[in-house]
């Protein structure tokens, strides 16, 4: 039965606490330490939240004229510049709705302008150690996607790197810091590498929290890269959004920018202009995540250039914290200089019969979200940590004892592990039955 | 763990097939199906589609991972296995009998000389393992 | 901390950074401010766009000003819902699990389809991901779009489809009923989808049911692109339709305009599709007790599985604002939604009435609408938005920039917030303009 008729019907006290009770089922950065890796769940400023509630915002329409909307296209003016200059680059579009599609943009102004060039060429490198959505992002634009490997340190292999460069391609997508929470210490010859080779260097901007006031995409020779707002810039996750993921250029890119563009008419207006012949075209209708951009913006103007500068250093400081304390009960195969997250392994406790999903789920127990565990996938049993700018020593130390507690439990009673979490609403749900018979809505019993 | 039938001819990627009367029964072995874990869906060609040793046709999907499926052999789908559509655990519990994928009409019998035997598929496994 | 790592300073932890590329100044930015200075500053921001003064707006294409229940705000400003992240660990995260496994059942209500996906980002990718997916389907290189989508939507699948080598077919619409014409383009054997909006960006309903035919005749599909969802509580499903994909944009549902975003994707389609939908899904599962629980389900279909052979680089969705859509839905009900549809159909149903009979101002077609109107003006179309924005009140969006030949007309957007005395003072500006 489909139609209205299905549909609940209830009174809104029903509703309130229909979604309370399910608000209580989840664990948000709110309710404790959430160390999962590469998605930087920091802390979210409540002031955040007021500020892009304010009616002219929240009530501004996208498509009002450019003489009402001055308050939001300056908004977004700022907020680019400011991009700008923390990252280095020459321009910005904050159309990009999250980090993937800020992926897809700047791949295409990647390519556009080797069509201009004269060859879009075929290839398109990406470490072993990226995030899927590099691959899926450069195959949306027409690419053949090859993998470079990463040499013994968990770094990129520059003679693997040389070779492939060679071989018609268009660009490599660099994460930097990478996925093991390692900086490559090699940035300056692996962008003179594939600029060499006629290429371009994208970089995913996905662990900025490292490097912000610290050291500038822009001033490694980065052509194109993506930011997440909500990861570096403290906008809430949402549950899995919204995010944002502007797109910053050197100068020779900037004309492939996506439309609108936000342009200076005057001194003290601004416009927003599609007059942009070599752009890539527009990636979302009107101006990306507004919502998301004012509340970066609060954010930034509420840090300023120190209180950033010393977000990444405590961000970094943390992870190294971990890895120091923690470095002897888990196994770390690719150590180094950590910068915003180390990479555990579960290595050691796999003989006891546990896995990284078996020490995860224990933590649950023990009051903390677990770690992330679907990638890199250079790390078989991978714990992927990082505790963000916001944890003090003494949460950091109870989440060390927590860990070094499960080991125990690893060796003395692994089944406490493979049980586990025992302390949640619910056990381990059964994923397999749900692929094979998927239920995906409620329907009305017949 | 189901033994690796003699009757049948192996791949390097894992696919066995057995050869009826003309026909080339095509499935995954044992070690395919405990190394993938639960297998939950199966993508499979149409029938009259036609394949050459070694190409792509189709997928297996566990809960977190995705495998192509390889020819063994070339020829036309003349029979998929229906049964995978509700039951793709038949891929994991007999892989051999009622985990078939496809059966085709043979392009060229001889094919199945360039394929391992048991014995040299178990032995290609152990030197896998050694590695 | 340092003494731990055996360290004496900060800096010592950057030094793999080689010395060419460590920033030596601070970042060229304003110093950080207190609350209350952050309140005030973007406050004076906000203070210069017209919302701030309480203008009303009869903008509508694709962004719609709806009233909200207070309680959506509360209840998505429940922190365990918006400081979590992607429900992976389906133990700590149920209520967001749940309340996406009840957004995909009620999109699915709505629109008469079979599944819907756990949202994408906005309208206008949501479609660009349905074209992706017909091709993806039908093995065909060819898409008709209707040119009354949403020109935004339609620029947005241009640019993701720019390297793909596929053509994009523009139909043209009638211009006496604003609807989809039948003439000037074709269906054919290599088409693999017909785009069709409805209500359409002229503010028309279309047929779509004779749509559906047309493009299953050529073993096309049908893509139904929704920018206004309200409307589906009033009209028959895209569904009941014969749709085979239905995308939209849901932010009229309980989601403020905030110029432009964040919103959320709609995208739904048949079962039989399931395996070729982007995005995330959530489906039920139980635990080993037998309690009734949700996770994330067909996750092979995605990047981070099948990284460049996925359905779509997509990685969120969007979570909180498909919860907001599902607080929304589930506090209007049936009765609800269909009654806040009938106000907005009634209402602009009133202001066309007050134009009629004008010889300065008139409907420019006469096909069914909803709640948008295309006004043709007589004289320019500047005084009359002078003048509205002297009485507080932004008319509408000129059409010349997207539909040259519409240069004189004005797109008007009614909904229930608007008083009759609003509709009376609008009518007064237009006709006195």
């Amino acid at each position: 039965m489909d139609g209205l008729a299905g549909m609940p019907e209830l009174s809104e006290v029903d509703v309130v606490r229909h979604f309370t009770r399910l608000s209580t089922w989840n664990y948000g950065v709110d309710t404790g330490m959430y160390p999962l890796g590469s998605c930087t769940m920091k802390y979210n400023p409540k002031i955040n939240e007021v500020v892009a509630r304010i009616a002219g915002f929240a009530h501004q329409h996208p498509l009002a004229p450019a003489e009402a909307s001055q308050g939001s296209l300056l908004v977004l003016k700022l907020f680019e510049e400011a991009l700008c200059e923390i990252t280095g680059m020459t321009a910005c579009s904050l159309q990009p709705a999250a980090g993937a599609q800020g992926e897809l943009t700047g791949m295409m102004m990647i390519r556009a302008r080797l069509e201009e060039r004269g060859n879009p060429r075929r290839r398109v490198l990406i470490p072993d150690s990226a995030h899927g959505t590099n691959p899926a992002s450069a195959a949306l634009c027409g690419y053949e996607v090859v993998t470079v490997g990463s040499n013994e340190r968990g770094l990129v292999d520059l003679d693997g790197l040389r070779r492939a460069a060679r071989e018609d391609a268009a660009a490599l997508m660099l994460t930097n810091p990478n996925t093991l929470g390692l900086f490559e210490e090699q940035i300056e010859e692996i962008v003179r590498i594939v600029h060499d080779a006629g290429g371009f260097v994208y970089m995913d901007g996905a662990n900025m929290n490292a490097l912000v006031g610290i050291a500038r995409p822009g001033d490694m020779g980065i052509d194109v890269m993506h930011i997440n707002v909500h990861k570096t810039l403290s906008t809430p996750h949402g549950g899995g959004g919204p995010g944002a993921g502007p797109v910053l250029v050197s100068a020779e890119l900037e004309p492939f920018l996506p439309v609108p563009r936000i342009v200076r008419v005057a001194d003290d207006r601004l416009e927003a202009s599609v007059d942009a012949p070599r752009s890539v075209g527009r990636v979302r209708a009107f101006f990306g995540n507004f919502g998301v951009i004012v509340r970066g913006l609060a954010y930034v103007a509420a840090n300023g250039p120190e209180g950033l500068r010393e977000i990444a250093e405590t961000a970094v400081l943390n992870a190294n914290y971990l890895a120091e304390r923690l470095g002897e009960t888990y196994d770390i195969p690719y150590r180094g200089a950590f910068m915003h997250e180390v990479v555990f392994s579960d290595k050691w406790q796999r003989a006891c019969g546990v896995t990284n999903a078996d020490i995860a789920k224990r933590l649950i127990d023990y009051g903390f979200h677990p770690p992330t565990m679907s990638f890199p996938l250079i790390v078989p049993g991978a714990l992927m940590v990082e505790p963000t700018e916001s944890n003090g020593r003494e949460e950091l130390d109870i989440f060390v004892d927590a860990m070094k507690s499960i080991d125990r439990e690893a060796r003395e009673n692994p089944s406490i592990l493979t049980g586990a979490p025992h302390l949640t609403r619910i056990g381990r749900l059964d994923e397999v039955a749900a692929a094979r018979r998927p239920v995906l809505r409620w329907k009305p019993e017949t | 763990m189901a033994q690796n039938p003699e009757d049948c001819h192996y791949t390097k990627e894992h696919e066995w097939i057995r050869v009826e009367d003309g026909t080339g029964v095509i499935g995954i072995t044992d070690h395919a199906q405990s190394s993938l874990g639960d297998v939950v869906y199966v993508e499979l060609p149409g029938l009259g589609d036609t394949f050459e040793p070694g190409e792509i046709f189709g997928n297996i999907e566990s809960v977190k991972a995705v495998s192509e499926l390889f020819m063994p052999a070339g020829g036309e789908v003349v029979e998929i296995n229906e049964d995978l559509t509700d039951s793709p655990e038949l891929v994991n519990t007999d892989p051999y009998n009622d985990g078939w994928l496809i059966k085709i009409r043979l392009s060229d019998e001889r094919e199945m000389e360039a394929l391992l035997s048991v014995t040299d598929y178990e032995e290609y496994l152990k030197e896998e393992k050694e590695k | 901390m340092l003494g731990t790592l055996g360290r004496h300073d900060i800096e010592e932890l950057f030094q793999v950074i080689p010395p060419p590329v460590r920033l030596r100044k601070p970042l060229q930015l304003p110093p950080g401010l207190s609350e209350p200075e952050v309140l005030e500053s973007l406050g004076q921001l906000a203070a210069r766009n017209t919302a701030a003064r309480g203008f009303r707006s009869f903008l509508g294409a694709g962004a719609y000003t709806h009233f909200a229940p207070a309680h959506i705000d509360a209840l998505i400003s429940r922190s365990e819902f918006f400081t979590s992240y992607t429900p992976y660990q389906p133990e700590v995260a149920q209520g967001t699990l749940q309340a996406i496994f009840e957004f995909q059942t009620m999109i699915c209500q709505l629109t008469g389809m079979d599944v819907a996906n756990a949202s994408l980002y906005d309208g206008s990718t949501a479609m660009a991901e349905a074209v992706l997916m017909a091709l993806r389907i039908t093995g065909r290189k060819r898409i008709v779009v209707a040119g009354s989508v949403h020109p935004h939507y339609r620029d947005v699948t241009r640019t993701y489809t720019r390297n793909l080598g596929i053509e994009i077919d523009t139909a043209g619409y009638d211009t006496g009923s604003g609807q989809l014409k039948a003439e000037g383009f074709s269906l054919d054997g290599t088409t693999a989808a017909l785009v069709v909006q409805s209500p359409n960006f002229l503010g028309g309903v279309e047929d779509l049911a004779a749509w559906s035919l047309a493009a299953h005749d050529q073993g096309a599909l049908l893509i139904v692109v929704v920018a206004e969802p309200m409307s589906l509580a009033l009209l028959r499903s895209p569904g009941d339709c014969g749709a085979d994909i239905v995308v939209g944009e849901g932010q009229s549902f309980g989601i403020p305009v905030s110029y432009g975003g964040p919103y959320v994707g709609l995208f739904a389609t048949r079962e039989k599709y399931v395996r070729q939908m982007p995005g995330r899904l959530v489906g039920q599962a139980f635990d080993g007790q037998g309690r009734r629980g949700f996770v994330l389900t067909l996750s092979t279909r995605e990047q981070h599985i099948r990284r460049e052979k996925a359905t779509s680089n997509i990685c969120t969705n969007q979570g909180l604002f498909a919860l907001m859509a599902t607080i929304y839905l589930a506090t209007m009900g049936p009765a609800g939604l269909r009654e806040v549809a009938e106000q907005n159909w009634q209402k602009t149903a009133y202001l066309a009435g007050r134009l009629e009979g004008s010889r300065d101002a008139g409907l420019r077609f006469s096909g069914p609408f909803f709640n948008e109107l295309v006004i043709r003006l007589r004289r320019p179309l500047p005084s009359l938005l002078a003048r509205a924005h002297a009485e507080e009140m932004l008319a509408g969006l000129p059409l010349g920039d997207y539909y040259p030949e519409l240069e004189d007309c004005l797109l008007t957007c009614v909904t229930e917030v608007h008083t009759r005395a609003d509709l009376d003072q609008l009518a007064e500006v237009i006709l006195r303009s």
